[in-house]
């Protein structure tokens, strides 16, 4: 799940981060992320996983490391299923 | 104007009723009276009063701003649906003469325009940072504006409060992140002290923009979560939601990445503004004292016009 969103999240043309060389729990905004392109993260997950996140989840903290991501997408795949 | 009943309707009635707003035929667009103006123009000396001390460059900026620039800025990523951008007709005879027909035939003859070098400012500073920025590096003591500009926001309402052009007088502060917070604070302190001198209700809180769409709610999530805006209320329409009529914003380093603004040691600035909504607290006013201003409460004449 990490290594898919993390391949995702580095191709992505709006999200300027070297994601390769982040660690899975690294915090996204201390290496650089920006409100705007954390919406672009989370609208591009949304998309690639099928997934609507809920308002309570559109937070600072869901998106605040790829370990927190996955945790959240996979909450969500889980409930789709 | 009652100050016992608090509603847009009935607000907005009054105000035309006592020839203080004249009306357009456009919600959120409306004349001002004399009287009103007076209060604004009182209000603004207070403002200007209260920030003396601090030896603000003041920059006056027209309604409208480089198009450009507010593209720059990153405007229409997090508000399109309250931008508006200037067009005119720049055809020919040819066109001219279909424009005229489209409009005699009650088509929509604006296609025929095109868009301008100019948008309608849409908040005082954001002509600003660029403005600052082409003239080198930022003094390490940081700098100070005081800003004032009529704004545009596409939101057509039937509350007063929320007009569509309105005036915006601002201090913005270009510095380190720690002179930015303090300069901050201390407007946060001066701001509701000066609102109470002038016998409104009023309280700060915690506030975000109005972020379009879902990413906007994330947008507005990340904002609160980091203590970035701060509201004055005062209840205007409504005692339940009251207005917001000054705002405290700390903008981080956004605009100092977006345009360049730099110390000599290439470090980014930090940006931080305080915005006073001249038209929403003209309104609390007549709101709360009543429709004539000469017999409004001694002390709040004294601290408007006693000077
Ligand atoms: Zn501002």
């Amino acid at each position: 799940m990490i290594d898919q969103i993390r391949s995702l999240l580095e191709q992505h043309p709006m999200i300027p981060l070297n994601f390769g060389a982040l660690a899975d729990d690294a915090n996204l905004y201390d290496a650089g992320l920006t409100s705007f392109a954390s919406v672009q993260m989370m609208l591009a997950l949304e998309e690639e996983f099928d997934i609507e996140f809920p308002e309570t989840m559109l937070t600072r903290r869901t998106f605040s490391s790829l370990a927190s991501i996955a945790d959240a997408v996979s909450q969500l795949t889980r409930k789709a299923a | 104007m009652d100050a016992k009943t608090f509603d847009s309707k009935s607000l907005l009635d009054s105000l035309f009723e006592n020839g203080i707003l004249f009306e357009s035929g456009v919600d959120g667009l409306y004349g001002r009276s004399g009287a009103f103006e007076d209060v604004i123009e009182r209000f603004e000396r207070l403002v200007t009063r209260l920030g003396a001390p601090d030896k603000a460059t003041r920059i006056h900026f027209p309604p409208g701003m480089s198009r450009a620039t507010l593209e720059k800025s990153g405007y229409m990523k997090s508000f399109p649906q309250l931008a508006g951008c200037v067009h005119s007709f720049m055809g020919g005879e040819r066109e001219h003469a279909q424009l005229l027909g489209m409009m005699a035939d009650g088509g929509d003859w604006t296609e025929l325009q095109k868009a301008t070098d100019l948008a309608l400012t849409p908040a005082a500073c954001y002509p600003l940072y660029p403005t600052i920025a082409a003239r080198g590096p930022v003094p390490a003591q940081g700098l100070l504006f005081e800003l004032s500009s009529y704004c545009f926001r596409h939101e057509p309402s039937k509350d007063p409060a929320r007009m569509q052009l309105f005036r915006m007088r601002e201090f913005v502060k270009i510095g380190t992140a720690e002179q930015v917070r303090s300069f901050r604070e201390s407007w946060l302190k001066r701001g509701r002290a000066m609102i109470e001198s002038l016998d409104l209700p009023c309280e700060v809180d915690l506030a975000n923009d109005p972020f379009f769409g879902r990413g906007g709610r994330m947008m507005a999530n990340n904002q609160r979560d980091q203590g970035l805006k701060f509201e004055l209320l005062i209840p205007v329409t409504s005692i339940e939601k009251p207005t917001a009529c000054l705002s405290f914003n700390y903008h981080q380093d956004h605009f100092g990445q977006t345009w360049g603004l730099k110390f000599a040691d290439g470090e980014f600035c930090h940006s931080a503004c305080v915005g006073f909504g001249l038209e929403r607290v003209a309104l609390a006013l007549f709101r709360h004292h009543g429709p004539d201003a000469e017999a409004w409460p001694a002390a709040v004449r004294d601290v408007l016009w006693g000077v």
